[in-house]
């Protein structure tokens, strides 16, 4: 293995994880609180839509992804509003978010832009860029510095530097601070919360806020930086992929961080080793690899490598005693 | 008067779904007047496209037999107290297993053999693939939910797998398996009816229509009208009860999957066998997950689903005929309207389900006022 695949492999597997991230720390924070989030596929590729629609109209990025994240947070409180406000049943409202999202941005996008679902192209100043072209290119030609650390590492956009960020991010607010230690702990025993004085509903709502602007910021990122414009299922099961790598992550965000580069290394590994033989196995088929982060899920909930524990009222809908 | 009244069975079977299904549609009309499209035509399109000539009505009917056989797959499970998310896995691979019998059988075989095989094969592939996530929740305390979605992507990604590197004939550019023999098809009701000395238009419909209402009967006796029925129910509504009344309810759960998935696995029958007469990719194209929508407006039970079929029928029907008539109208809104429906009749099942019930009970008064009886018991008919 020379060091231009090493780079051009971790290139390509931050660049998949970035939006997988975001979303399973939108789900994370969710279900922590005690809502299962089916949703994240739905949400995302709403926010996808979104700031593409807005992102041509407007030419804006800012405006892009605010009214995206605007969008999730929504659906975010519409899925509080079925399920925290009336107990209804959590996975079904998320199946519900889930298909209205497939069919409304076909039925938007085929409506407003005439191309079959998909939004024209946004323009090079709207998408987001790698941040550091001059030093990338600096460092060209250099061996190892050039390829891993340049065009591995240093070589993206803003946005996958900050979700690096948020990774630490999130741990901290969830095992540092007070607000943290309220929402796990509504997710795991809500009549301790309530009996400690704190709002459970409260609580679950302001998970999903946060849930809802970290969804927006994954569908975004579909169409700002790495396809330009929005294409009919865009998401094409990233939204599953994520909620996968937060269980597969033990609902911990380290854990789910890991989990989540690990589906996005598959994913780039797949993608290279269509028609490659390798030494002693022979040619691996791409689907294996492709299934591999779903076997995976279901070999570690089904407790034989290590046991994933859901937070204790995880699906349960609180409701006040009188 | 209180809000929690308990609903009475004709509110609950009869206004409730129609109620809910209008709120859905009022929300789908809003988009439809959003796109600046005029919800009134979309609709009366719509009707004319699903039932207006009997061709129409014969694809409606088509696409009906997935939705009954998909529909009763969510509301076994749901009367076990299980959620299956599946339902999309579990019919792909009837599909796979009614495909792979005819590529083996059907050159060699005539269809009296080679058909029932098949119809064998997509039930048993269907229960299969409900078998592990019903035994990971039963026994390993993984959930349902969560290993069904996984086996949704599995299952999609085995049978690309099979297609694109076994199945798939030499030199083909398409990812379709050859041709199956003509003993793998299913009789076309144009045949059917053709033989009955009856005129049916061509269209996809095929016979196991009959295996779909007969799928529905089945249920209704299973559920109501056998001893494992009744166990299956007993511990859908209350596990720990069930129990204690001797009723295994890790055993119910391996049951109730069992039956989800081999129903689902029939669709295999309908599109592969009735229409297609190959393996292809795509067949199943959501219909798992329509059959969640079918069973909550049906409220689960196989006539309501059976109802709540045609409707989702004509839907998809009449829309993709709308979008031949109107431009710039999208057979998705279909899709849409269903996952509105999914939303109002079943997440938020508890917010317009109280109103519905007030509502109905006031009327109820009202009327047995105006006819000077006071009766009490009026509003629990």
């Amino acid at each position: 293995m020379d060091d231009a695949l090493i780079g051009a492999l971790l290139a390509s597997t931050l660049r998949v994880s970035t939006p997988l991230i975001l979303c399973a720390l939108a789900g994370l924070l969710s279900e922590r609180s005690g809502v299962i989030d089916i949703g994240l596929e739905g949400k995302m590729l709403i926010a996808a839509f979104t700031a593409g629609t807005v992102g041509v109209t407007t030419g804006s990025t800012a405006l892009a992804l605010l009214v995206a994240m605007g969008v999730t947070v929504v659906l975010s409180w519409l899925h509080g509003f079925a399920c925290v406000s009336n107990s209804g049943d959590q996975v079904v409202s998320g199946v519900a978010i889930n298909i209205i999202a497939a069919g409304m941005t076909i039925v938007l996008g085929i409506a407003w832009f005439h191309q079959g679902g998909q939004t024209p192209a946004v323009s090079a100043e709207v998408r987001l860029l790698t941040i550091m072209p001059g030093l990338v290119a600096k460092l060209q030609g250099i061996p190892i510095l050039g390829t891993i650390v340049g065009e591995g590492l240093l070589s993206h956009n803003i946005m996958v530097y900050c979700t690096l960020l948020l990774v630490p991010a999130v741990w901290w607010l969830l095992y540092r601070t007070r607000f943290g230690l309220r929402l796990r702990a509504v997710g795991e025993n809500a009549h301790m919360v309530d009996a400690a004085g704190v709002s459970v509903k409260g609580m679950r709502y302001a998970a999903l806020t946060l849930n809802g602007l970290l969804c927006g910021l994954a569908g975004s990122y579909l169409v700002l930086a790495q396809n330009a414009s929005f294409v009919p299922n865009m998401t094409a099961g990233r939204g599953f992929m994520a909620l996968a790598a937060m269980i597969f992550g033990k609902w911990h965000p380290i854990g789910a961080f890991w989990a989540c580069l690990l589906f996005g290394f598959l994913d780039a590994v797949a993608i290279r080793l269509q028609g490659v033989t390798l030494p002693g196995i022979g040619e691996v088929p791409v689907q294996a690899i492709q299934a591999l982060p779903y076997l995976l899920t279901v070999v570690l909930l089904a407790g034989f490598i290590g046991k994933a524990v859901a937070p204790q009222a995880l699906g349960k809908p609180y409701l006040k005693e009188r | 008067m209180s809000a929690n009244q308990p609903m009475s069975r004709w509110v609950e079977l009869g206004v409730l779904p129609v109620v809910n299904l209008l709120v859905a549609l009022l929300a789908a009309g809003a988009v439809v007047a959003l796109v600046g499209q005029n919800p009134v035509d979309v609709l009366t399109f719509l009707i004319r496209g699903a039932f207006g000539t009997p061709r129409g009505l014969s694809y409606t009917l088509y696409y009906t037999t997935t939705f009954i056989f998909t529909g009763l797959a969510v509301a076994v499970a749901f009367h076990g107290g299980l959620f299956n998310i599946g339902g999309e896995g579990q019919a792909i691979m009837g599909g796979l297993g009614a495909g792979l019998v005819a590529l083996w059988l059907s050159y060699s075989q005539p269809a009296w053999v080679v058909l029932p095989v098949m119809l064998m094969a997509s039930i048993v592939f269907g229960i299969a693939w409900a078998a592990v996530p019903a035994y990971l929740q039963a026994y390993r305390g993984s959930h349902v939910v969560i290993t069904t979605i996984m086996f949704n992507f599995l299952a999609s990604t085995l049978l690309v797998y099979l297609l694109v590197n076994h199945l798939k004939p030499p030199g083909s550019m398409s990812v379709e398996s050859s041709v199956f023999g003509p003993s793998a098809k299913l009789t076309s009701m144009r045949d059917f009816l053709g033989w009955l000395g009856r005129d049916w238009p061509a269209s996809p419909l095929n016979i196991s229509f009959f295996l779909a209402l007969l799928a529905a009967v089945g249920v209704y006796f299973l559920l109501w009208h056998t001893r494992m029925g009744y166990a299956l129910r007993a511990v859908g509504s209350s596990a720990n009860a069930a129990a204690y009344a001797g009723i295994k309810p890790k055993h119910q759960v391996m049951i109730a999957m069992g039956f989800s998935g081999a129903l689902a696995g029939m669709v295999g029958m309908n599109e592969i066998a009735g229409v297609n007469g190959k393996l292809l990719l795509e067949f199943v194209s959501g219909a798992g997950f329509t059959g969640i929508a079918v069973a909550l407006i049906g409220r689960n039970h196989p006539i309501g689903i059976v109802l709540a079929s045609v409707l989702f029928g004509a839907l998809f029907q009449g829309g993709a005929e709308v979008s031949f008539e109107i431009r710039g109208f999208s057979r998705d809104m279909v899709v849409m309207l269903q996952g509105f429906i999914v939303l109002f009749s079943g997440a938020m099942a508890y917010v317009i389900a109280p109103w519905v019930n007030k509502g109905a009970v006031s009327l109820v008064s009202l009327l047995s006022r105006s006819r000077h009886k006071e009766e009490p018991g009026a509003s629990h008919g």
